[in-house]
């Protein structure tokens, strides 16, 4: 074995995986883990720990896992994080926890987010019990939104004793989790559903189907219902646009509604009634791991997909990971690349799209090197569907229709401490609602410390 | 799940169901609509709700048969379950928030074409109840198709039928109709129109003629229903819209019909293909599934 490298997991073959939905990576087995294990120093002052949002203590989970104790590494992880089996395969680990491990300054950083997978992985299989709450407390909390921050803040709520309701608005829960990260890099049955379960074995009770801000409303909510704090997790889900001539055509999806289709509704399954248009080329506007995921769909679906991003290579603001799988699945990349206009024919269908090269200048306030038009060197792609990635704001429901919850400029809820405590009065906040568009840990982050602050703002 | 109470085959393809969602009974205001799904393999499927009973919290909706979910859905009976039921979604007519001495004011006509009779009623009705008397017009292509012609009867001021074969009421399409109501001498401050995008399309044109401000009830295709997705984005004037969070009723003289009649018809062949599939699994002898690449579902059910 080479101490400097991660010991390899095993893929599905990129030919075989670009025409199936399961799963891409098939992660550690014992044997394989614990090896693996053997390579962390079990650091006296870990940096890894830092660069985790929800700081797990890696060098105990793996120490145990050295000793094969998996039961005590899932118990080291799960006091950190609700949803370890999700974080350990979508997690940035490469910005994260890896990024900080001190074996990657020579060699290969230890593999932590596999190994977290395979513990949790193995605790699913084996059926872990988390651990049930000590006593009940006779207090009704609300949490909005079933995504991980939801999820997180009620499963955490639920130790404590509260008596917790989950309110989605979709028919399933899950969140991002279910309608937008696909099947082939989480799968749902396996993963996601299974996590839920052990959310809702904690005595989490959960009700779909409503709209809060619609079916009810946050007053109503504490009025009627006597909820005595709230816990809004709702994601930022609303689609962006660029505002170019022709998006409106036919085969022009957001990368939300195309992702929706075939995650939250499988239309990739003939039993499902759900209908998808499969373009031969499709053009995926964006550089982010929607834009990857929505083009690793496409590809499966059988089309030919580009995608087409402002920047370069370097600035590519997915998952290391997504960007080289998709590249081994045979996704193009049209690199300092940006849409004018959308091209359509006389039914209104997309036939292609025109775009202009980009050329990197100087870099502005997010330290990045903006992107600038190459003057008259536009062309034009073949192109039946065209998806736009281009990231996602909050939906005004919650805030439109709830006095006093004050929003930022960005129309993301404004928070006044580090517990989510927002403008209204036993009101709290957290994940995409509150940041913007990020990831899975931080918002998982966020309804942890939710949770916390709602037990201090309850025990008062 | 959520308990189906009562059902009634209104005529050849239409079918009115009253549906237990206390949720959405408590809130609904008339204008807004639900998303449904059928069953777990169910598509969502939008409906406007048609009436609502808030004490014994149910949903009425009708609803026309044309594809997969509707022919399902047309199955269930009373006492059946339906698995997804949300709501109420879009927001409420305008009417709702006008002041009622203005309101009592105003000439309103509504126009009703089909199953578009289902929209229309609730809003006549809490027209209604608030004391304010409208014209209703309510269109169809021939007698057996007409609608809720006795509820409408009660709540509307007078109500005009047309059928476009001169099988019962008065021959012809709505358009006419408007057109001799206002030759008559019938003044109108507004008009809400709400039926087939080829019908609102010919009523927008009259009415923007005869100088009528006129209110449609936009239905394209959704997916979520709450601003998520941008399936049912559309034109308004210059402007882009979700129909779900914005609409679904605007202001029919901004809208370009021409260009979302093509964007209706986005998954026709898609959905004729989903409707043979789902006949051959239901036994149906005489149907050869052609879904390409054969049919891979492992036999019947
Ligand atoms: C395609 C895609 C790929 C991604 N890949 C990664 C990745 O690889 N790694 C990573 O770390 N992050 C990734 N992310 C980002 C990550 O998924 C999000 O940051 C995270 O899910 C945010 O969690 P959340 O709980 O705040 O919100 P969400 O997951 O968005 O959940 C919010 C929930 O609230 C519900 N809701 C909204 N409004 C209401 C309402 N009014 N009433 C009731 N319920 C409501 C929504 O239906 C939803 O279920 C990805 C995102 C997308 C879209
Ligand atoms: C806000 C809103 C309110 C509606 N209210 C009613 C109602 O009260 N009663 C009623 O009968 N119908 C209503 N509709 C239309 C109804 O949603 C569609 O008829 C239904 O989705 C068809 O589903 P299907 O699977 O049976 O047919 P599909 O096989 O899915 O579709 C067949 C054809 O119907 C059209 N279609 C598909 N989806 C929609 C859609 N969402 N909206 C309009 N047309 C569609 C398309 O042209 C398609 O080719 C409403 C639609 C919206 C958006
Ligand atoms: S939660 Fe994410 S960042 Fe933290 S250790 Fe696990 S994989 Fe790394
Ligand atoms: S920094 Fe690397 S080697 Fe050190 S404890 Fe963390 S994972 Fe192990
Ligand atoms: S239906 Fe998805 S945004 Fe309107």
């Amino acid at each position: 074995m080479d101490i400097l490298k991660k010991v390899p997991v095993r893929d599905q073959n990129p030919k075989v995986r670009a025409t199936n939905f399961d799963e891409v990576c098939l992660g550690y087995n014992m044997d394989e883990a614990v090896e693996e294990a053997q390579r962390c120093m079990e650091c006296k002052n870990p940096q890894c720990v830092k660069g985790c949002p929800v700081a797990v203590d890696i060098p105990n989970f793996i120490g145990a896992l050295k000793k094969s104790n998996i039961a005590e590494a899932y118990n080291v992880i799960t006091q950190s994080s609700a949803l370890p089996a999700v974080c350990g395969r979508v997690c940035p680990q490469e910005s994260q926890c890896e990024g900080k491990c001190i074996r990657g300054i020579k060699g290969e950083p230890v593999s932590i987010g596999k190994l977290e997978r395979f513990v949790a992985d193995y605790a699913l299989e084996n059926d872990f019990k988390p651990k049930k709450p000590n006593e009940k407390i006779d207090k009704k909390v609300a949490v909005i939104g079933s995504g991980p921050a939801g999820l997180t803040c009620a499963g955490d709520l639920a130790r404590l004793g509260y008596d917790v309701t989950v309110f989605e608005a979709l028919h399933k829960y899950g969140g991002v989790l279910v309608y937008g990260i696909p099947e082939f890099r989480l799968p749902k049955e396996k993963v996601v559903q299974k996590e839920i379960e052990k959310v809702a074995e904690m005595g989490v009770k959960f009700e779909k189907n409503v709209i809060v801000g619609k079916s009810v409303t946050i007053q109503q909510l504490m009025d009627n219902e006597k909820f005595v704090a709230i816990f809004i997790g709702s994601g930022a889900g609303l689609p962006k646009f660029m505002n170019i001539p022709g998006e409106n055509a036919n085969g022009v999806f957001s990368a939300n509604e195309y992702l929706t289709r075939n995650n939250l509704m499988k239309a990739f399954d003939e039993n499902y009634d759900t209908p998808i248009i499969i373009g031969k080329n499709v053009v995926v506007v964006g550089g982010g791991n929607v834009a990857m995921d929505a083009a690793r769909t496409a590809l499966r679906l059988g089309s030919n997909v580009n995608i087409v991003y402002r920047r370069g290579e370097k600035e590519l603001p997915a998952r290391v990971e997504e960007v080289h799988h998709a590249k081994e699945e045979g996704v193009q990349f049209d690199l300092l690349r940006n849409p004018k206009r959308i091209i359509t024919n006389e039914n209104g269908d997309v036939c292609g799209i025109e775009v202009i090269k980009m050329d990197l200048g100087e870099p502005d306030e997010s330290g990045r090197r903006s992107p600038i038009e190459v003057i008259g060197s536009e062309y034009e792609i073949k192109a039946d569907v065209v998806i736009m990635a281009l990231g996602t704001s909050p939906n005004p429901l919650i805030s439109s229709t709830t006095e006093g919850l004050d929003l930022d400029r960005r129309k993301c809820i404004v928070t006044t401490d580090e517990f989510g405590q927002t403008t209204k009065v036993g009101v709290f906040a957290g994940g995409d609602a509150v940041t913007g568009a990020a990831t899975v840990i931080l918002a998982m982050g966020a309804g942890k410390a939710a949770a916390e602050g709602i037990h201090k703002f309850l025990s008062e | 799940m959520y308990k189906v109470l009562e059902t009634k085959q209104l005529c050849d393809k239409i079918y009115l169901m009253v549906i237990e969602a206390p949720r959405v009974a408590a809130q609904c205001q008339p204008g807004q609509f639900v998303i449904i799904c059928v069953d777990e393999q169910g598509e969502r499927v939008p409906l406007t709700i048609c009436d609502f009973n808030r004490e014994k919290g149910t949903v009425t909706i009708v609803f026309q048969v044309i594809g997969v979910s509707t022919e399902k859905l047309a199955l269930y009976k009373a006492g059946d379950s339906i698995n997804d039921f949300t709501g109420p979604l879009g927001n409420p007519s305008e009417l709702i928030n006008e002041d009622i001495v203005e309101l009592k004011g105003k000439r309103i006509l509504f126009v009703a074409g089909g199953v578009g009779t289902a929209p229309v009623y609730p809003q006549v009705k809490w027209l209604k109840e608030q004391g304010v008397l409208v014209d209703v017009i309510v269109g169809a292509k021939t007698k057996d198709l007409v609608i809720l012609e006795d509820e409408m009867g009660v709540v509307a001021g007078n109500l005009y039928i047309t059928t476009d074969d001169g099988s019962y009421g008065k021959k012809g399409m709505v358009t006419e109709a408007i057109r001799s109501l206002v030759e008559n001498g019938h003044q109108y401050d507004l008009c809400v129109a709400i039926g087939p995008l080829i019908m609102m399309k010919f009523v927008c044109l009259v009415t923007k003629e005869l100088n009528i401000p006129t209110i449609v009830s936009m239905n394209p295709i959704m997916v979520d229903g709450t601003g998520m997705c941008g399936a049912c984005r559309l034109e308004v004037g210059s402007d882009t819209k979700f129909a779900c969070v914005d609409g679904p009723e605007f202001d029919g003289h901004k809208i370009d019909f021409d260009a979302i009649m093509k964007r209706q018809g986005m998954y026709k062949n898609l959905e004729a293909k989903a409707v043979e599939h789902y006949h051959h699994h239901h036994n149906d002898t005489n149907h050869v599934c052609t879904r390409s690449g054969g049919c891979i579902c492992g036999g019947e059910k």
